[in-house]
Order: structure tokens, then C-alpha cells, then sequence
């Protein structure tokens, strides 16, 4: 067995013997320091602009329709189950599907349709980076085939950093499958160092921060 | 030196393209770097650096426990675990996989670990189409080649090298619009993704407390890889585990600054597991096959086993001054730069090329940049002896060769053989020389007056 095999050479390699236990790892470095929701949200904004994103601050979910109609321009989208897109009024905007939980419609939807609209679970301010978890609300590609992304994320969900992020998520797999962080849109540089943006995941996103 | 090494050294300097464009390309991602790494832009870059190599040291020395951990979380989250230890037991795993699946398409994203282990010709070889989607790998599969730099697979091509491929394998007539180019292969490769019956993607990370995979990029094709098939396989090095899902907050704070600059990279991906039973989209089956293929050979020299602790960022190579000179393809096997010139001879055997661990001038670069600390030029000079051991132990070996041909050439020439017994029995015992040592000690037999020979001729 191939297994046995590797774990008695690690072992010898290592001079352990099985199940002996180890020391504790070096402790763990996290640090959040304390942020107000401000300064949250005006970094989160501020990076994704850096990162060529668009952004809108929106103070009421009819902000956030405003800005959505203008990104939708007019075509159809498919937007994501979460709750929140329904609360702000994002699915019932004209074009708009949504509620579909089979997975090969859903595929076909995102293949063929321009605009993905999320929401997302968390947001870090200080890499201007959405944070998607895989659930039934959220699918892994409405943020990933269309060419062009929207997320509409409340305010709240704005963490600081990747260490607040895994401060409040220590362990991501006990909530999901695939948790993703994405952090501007999709870029290469493989010819001459040439930025490329929308190679395989979509070239133009956009985050409405909403309250 | 081998020959091979030394005209591919050559041939690289001769080429003012080739010098220009390594120059160009390493230069602005060592910038990029320099500057993501900045006390304004991250103050606790080298303690940061100081707790990425602590727990790597702690992870490897102690692995075992750590892949138990790691591969009973991937079974609680419904993946399998494979453990292989070389290229043709992956190969093995894959295409039985595929025979029972009916699969004959397979997207892959780019992992050093298949290049290591030849993963597609393999699986080209019994009838499957393995198609590599990172945009510069797929360039490099097309033109046939091997990739230039751990990161940065395409850096030696032009735009007009790319359109010459485009056109013969894709028939795209003379694009020569990098943004155009990357529309094509969008193109030809969405395809792909969405007919595929397998992704096989690498992993940065393996996360025991957690049994999770983490993988970083920019493009998008990973995560289409890894979500788009039914079928999912990741394969990794052993040596890729950390420990803890909270520790990932020091190794991505390092991996994207060191690798291009960037805080994170466009995708982060944890995934633990197939789709669960609620989830609309994901693969159904997901395997992790944790690959040896010659690193637990590295792990008993506590000095050399720092090399397991690379996280393939590729800063090394970007400020090397050896690798800005002479390219990847010098190199004697995947694995370029000075992170290769300590690797490749660890698993290939130092006489695989000798001359690698001395093509370096020691300046330090390499160790300085590194976001896990492998004191790099350390390795080198350990090496470089190993190189000399082998080579005195082969010298060696010369005169005990040249002994036995003397003595086949004796035994296969009767007529001298037989002169050499005359000699032999008119001279007094060897007790000279070297001999004088071995017989102060030992009383030899002495010859008879007649050979059996003699006797033989007599009757």
C-alpha cells in the first residue's frame, strides 16, 4: 500500500513512531485591531477602485436598485437566492432571474448571461476582497461565468482583514464546501506583462455597500 | 558541467530577445514585490516571515501526524484521500478514474506537481485529452514547451510568438493583440471547462485541522477547474500542509506580495470536500492524492529539509542574478531558479547535474526574499560538498575499475596468464608498498613449484 508505505518512510525519515504525539504548533498570529464602520467601509471601497472595480456606496436598498439597473443596462442578469437581493428589491428588477436551484439551468444561465448579481458573506476592508461561501443562497458560479459581477453587500458584513476573517471563520469547512475570496476582477499578466483583465472569471465587477 | 547545461547556458546569453525579455519581466515582478513588502505597506513583513518558517519547520518535522489529520478531514467532509508515491501511480489513479467515469476530458489548472511527474503526456498517452487552462500554460502547451519561470510559465514568449502558435494550433490567422489572444483562448477554453468530465487543479495549501485545499491565482481558471467538472482532483505534495486554517492569514499575507506584488490574489479558494447535499453547484466526487515522488528522501538531513518549506512564490527566481541571465529552460529539470538548483538535485540525485549546485555566485538574494526564510545559499554549499563526496568516492571507484579490467584482460589472454604464473612463482612474497600493511598481518599461502596447469599439460 502506497499509504503505509509513505507514512512508515516519513516516519523513519523523521525518527517519530506512529501515533506518537507532537509539540504544539507556534501559536497562532492574529491580529484585529479595532476598526469603525467608517473606515470599513470607506477602505473597501477605496481598494476595489484601486483594483479597477466600480463601487457605490448606497445609503437605502433603492440606492442599490439605481446603481444595479445601470450595470444591468438593460440585458438580462442572473442573480444568486440570497435573501439580501431580495430584501433590497434586486431580483424583482426587470431582467433579472433568479431562484433557480437546479444545477445544470443554473450552469446554462450563467453561461449565456452577461451579469451575475451576488451578495456576499463577508467583505475585508483593508484588501478590498468579497468573501463567498457555497450555500444554497449562493452558487460558485454566478460569480464566475458571466463576464461581468455584481455584488450587493450590506455594510455589516464589512470585516477589517483576512485575520478577523479567520477569526470569526476558524475552521471555513465546517460551514461549506468552497469558500472563495475575490479580490478585484479577473486579471493575467502571461503575455509580455501585459495586464489582461477578464481572462476566465469576469473582467468587470462591481460592490454596492449597502447601509 | 554536462554539456547539455552548459550550451543551454550559452545559447540563453546569446540570445538578446530572450536576455531582454527575462530582464524586463523579473525586474517589474521584483519591484512589485519590493514594494507590497514595504514597512508603509506591511510592518510585520519579517515577522511574518519568522512564524511562516516556524510552522513550516514544526509542520515537516512533524508530517506524519499532520497528513493523518489532514486526509481523517477530508473523509469527514466526503473526499478521499490517495497517497502515491510516484508519477505513475498518479497516473494509474487518474486514468482508472476515468476508465470507470467514461471520462475523456480533462481540464487541468497549472501545477508544478504535474509538470514534475509529466502528468499530461501520460494521460495524452492512453487516449485522454488533458488541456491546461492557466492562459501562459496553455500558450506553453501549445508551442510544446516546458514552463519558463514557477509563476510565470510564458515570460520567455513575445506577442508575435504567441499569434505563430495560436494561428498553427488554432488557426486563428496572425493575432497579435495580446488582449485579443486572451479572448481566443477564453474562448477555446470556456468550452473546455464546461464539457469537461475532470478538473485536476495543484494546491498551494493543505490544511490539516480542516482538510481543506487552499488555491491562489488571478485568472479564474482554477476555480473553473475546480468547480465546473463533476469530478474533481486535486494533487499535491506531501510537504504543502500547514496546520491550521488560521495560519493561512501569514502564508497569503506572504504568497502574493512575494510571488507579483498584489496583497491577494484575484482567487482564494478553501475547498473542503465535494458539493454538499444543499449546495446547488460544485464537482459530486473530490480526491486529494498526495504525492511523495522523492521528497520524503529529503526529510532526514535537518538541514537540507528545509527545502520542503517552499511555497512556490517565485521571488527567488525574480531576483536572482544567475536565473535573470540564463532562463528557466538552463535549468536541468522543472524546477528553475535557485529554489531548483537546491530541489533538483535532492530528488534527482546530485549526479543528475553536477554543476547546478556551483551555478550560483552565493550572493544571498534568494535567502533574503524568501517569505519562509530557506537560507538557500546554506543548502548550496551543502550540496556542493555532497557533489564533491560523490565525485572523490568516484575516483576511487576508477582505480578499482581499471584493477578488474586488468584482471579480465589477464584471464581472457591464456598465454600471458600462464607467463605471469612463471613470474609470479620466481619472486619472493609481496611485502612492499601498500601490500606491507595487509601482509604484516596475514601469512599468505605461497605458490606451489607447478601450477595445475602444468601438471595438466604433463599427462
Amino acid at each position: 500500500m502506497a499509504r503505509d508505505n509513505i507514512l512508515h518512510r516519513v516516519r523513519t525519515a523523521l525518527g517519530r513512531s506512529e501515533g506518537q504525539p507532537i509539540n504544539p504548533p507556534p501559536p497562532v498570529r492574529l491580529h484585529v485591531p479595532p476598526m469603525n464602520l467608517e473606515s470599513r467601509i470607506h477602505g473597501m471601497l477605496q481598494r476595489v477602485s484601486d483594483l479597477g472595480g466600480r463601487t457605490c456606496h448606497a445609503t437605502s436598498p433603492q440606492d442599490a436598485c439605481d446603481f444595479a439597473l445601470g450595470v444591468i443596462a438593460g440585458k438580462p442578469a442572473i442573480a444568486s437566492n440570497s435573501p439580501f437581493l431580495v430584501e433590497c428589491g434586486i431580483t424583482a428588477l426587470p431582467g433579472v432571474h433568479s431562484g433557480i436551484t437546479d444545477r445544470e439551468e443554473l450552469r446554462q444561465l450563467c453561461a449565456t448571461s452577461p451579469l451575475g448579481i451576488t451578495s456576499a458573506d463577508y467583505a475585508l476592508a483593508d484588501t478590498g476582497t468579497l468573501v463567498m461561501l457555497a450555500s444554497p443562497q449562493e452558487a460558485r458560479m454566478i460569480s464566475l461565468l458571466p463576464p461581468k459581477h455584481l455584488a450587493i453587500v450590506p455594510s455589516s458584513r464589512i470585516l477589517s482583514s483576512l485575520d478577523e476573517l479567520l477569526t470569526v471563520l476558524p475552521y471555513p469547512a465546517q460551514q461549506t464546501s468552497s469558500m472563495v475570496l475575490i479580490t478585484g476582477p479577473s486579471r493575467t499578466a502571461d503575455i509580455e506583462q501585459i495586464l489582461i483583465r477578464g481572462v476566465h472569471g469576469p473582467g468587470e465587477l462591481s460592490v454596492v455597500l449597502v447601509g | 558541467m554536462s554539456t547539455g547545461f552548459d550550451k543551454k547556458i550559452h545559447g540563453a546569453l546569446a540570445d538578446a530577445n530572450l536576455q531582454l525579455a527575462i530582464y524586463t519581466a523579473t525586474g517589474r515582478l521584483k519591484e512589485n514585490r519590493v514594494r507590497s513588502v514595504a514597512p508603509d505597506q506591511l510592518p510585520d513583513y519579517q515577522e511574518l516571515r519568522t512564524q511562516a518558517n516556524a510552522l513550516k519547520a514544526h509542520t515537516i518535522a512533524n508530517l506524519d501526524h499532520y497528513l493523518e489529520e489532514f486526509e481523517r478531514n477530508v473523509i469527514a467532509h466526503g473526499g478521499k484521500v490517495v497517497y502515491c508515491r510516484d508519477g505513475a501511480e498518479v497516473a494509474d489513479f487518474v486514468l482508472n478514474l476515468a476508465k470507470e467515469r467514461s471520462a475523456k476530458l480533462i481540464v487541468k489548472s497549472k501545477s508544478m506537481v504535474s509538470e514534475e511527474i509529466d502528468l499530461n503526456e501520460r494521460l495524452e498517452h492512453h487516449g485522454l485529452e488533458s488541456v491546461e487552462t492557466d492562459l501562459g500554460e496553455y500558450i506553453i502547451q501549445l508551442a510544446h514547451q516546458r514552463p519558463f519561470h514557477i509563476v510565470a510559465p510564458a515570460l520567455h514568449m513575445t506577442r508575435y510568438d504567441v499569434a505563430e502558435v495560436f494561428d498553427r494550433e488554432l488557426h486563428t490567422g496572425n493575432e497579435t493583440e495580446p488582449e485579443k489572444q486572451t479572448q481566443i483562448a477564453r474562448r477555446v477554453l470556456r468550452d473546455k471547462f464546461l464539457r469537461a468530465d475532470i478538473g485536476i487543479s495543484g494546491a498551494n495549501f493543505l490544511v490539516a485541522d480542516s482538510g481543506t485545499l487552499v488555491l491562489v491565482e488571478n485568472e479564474g481558471n482554477i476555480r473553473l477547474t475546480t468547480s465546473a467538472p463533476k469530478i474533481h482532483i486535486a494533487i499535491a505534495g506531501i510537504e504543502k500542509m500547514i496546520p491550521r486554517a488560521q495560519d493561512l492569514a501569514v502564508f497569503l499575507k506572504l504568497l502574493a506580495r512575494s510571488t507579483s506584488g498584489q496583497a491577494l490574489s484575484v482567487y482564494t479558494s478553501f475547498l473542503s470536500g465535494p458539493r454538499r447535499a444543499d449546495e446547488i453547484d460544485g464537482p459530486d466526487e473530490f480526491y486529494v492524492v498526495l504525492l511523495d515522488n522523492g521528497r520524503t528522501k529529503l526529510l532526514p538531513d535537518r538541514a537540507k529539509r528545509q527545502s520542503l518549506y517552499c511555497i512556490r512564490c517565485a521571488a527567488c527566481l525574480n531576483t536572482c542574478p544567475v536565473y535573470r541571465k540564463i532562463g528557466g529552460h538552463s535549468f536541468p529539470w522543472v524546477y528553475s531558479g535557485p529554489i531548483g538548483a537546491i530541489i533538483t538535485p535532492q530528488f534527482m540525485g546530485v549526479t543528475h547535474e553536477p554543476a547546478l549546485p556551483f551555478a550560483s555566485s552565493l550572493c544571498g538574494a534568494c535567502a533574503e526574499v524568501c517569505p519562509v526564510k530557506i537560507d538557500i545559499p546554506q543548502v548550496l554549499l551543502d550540496l556542493r560538498s555532497d557533489v564533491k563526496k560523490v565525485e572523490t568516492r568516484e575516483k576511487n571507484n576508477r582505480l578499482e575499475k581499471l584493477f578488474f579490467r586488468l584482471f579480465a584482460w589477464l584471464m581472457t589472454h591464456p598465454r600471458v596468464f600462464a607467463m605471469s604464473g612463471r613470474i609470479g612463482r620466481r619472486l619472493p612474497a609481496l611485502k612492499i608498498g601498500p601490500v606491507r600493511a595487509w601482509t604484516s598481518q596475514r601469512a599468505l599461502p605461497s605458490l606451489p613449484k607447478q601450477s595445475f596447469r602444468d601438471i595438466w599439460s604433463r599427462r
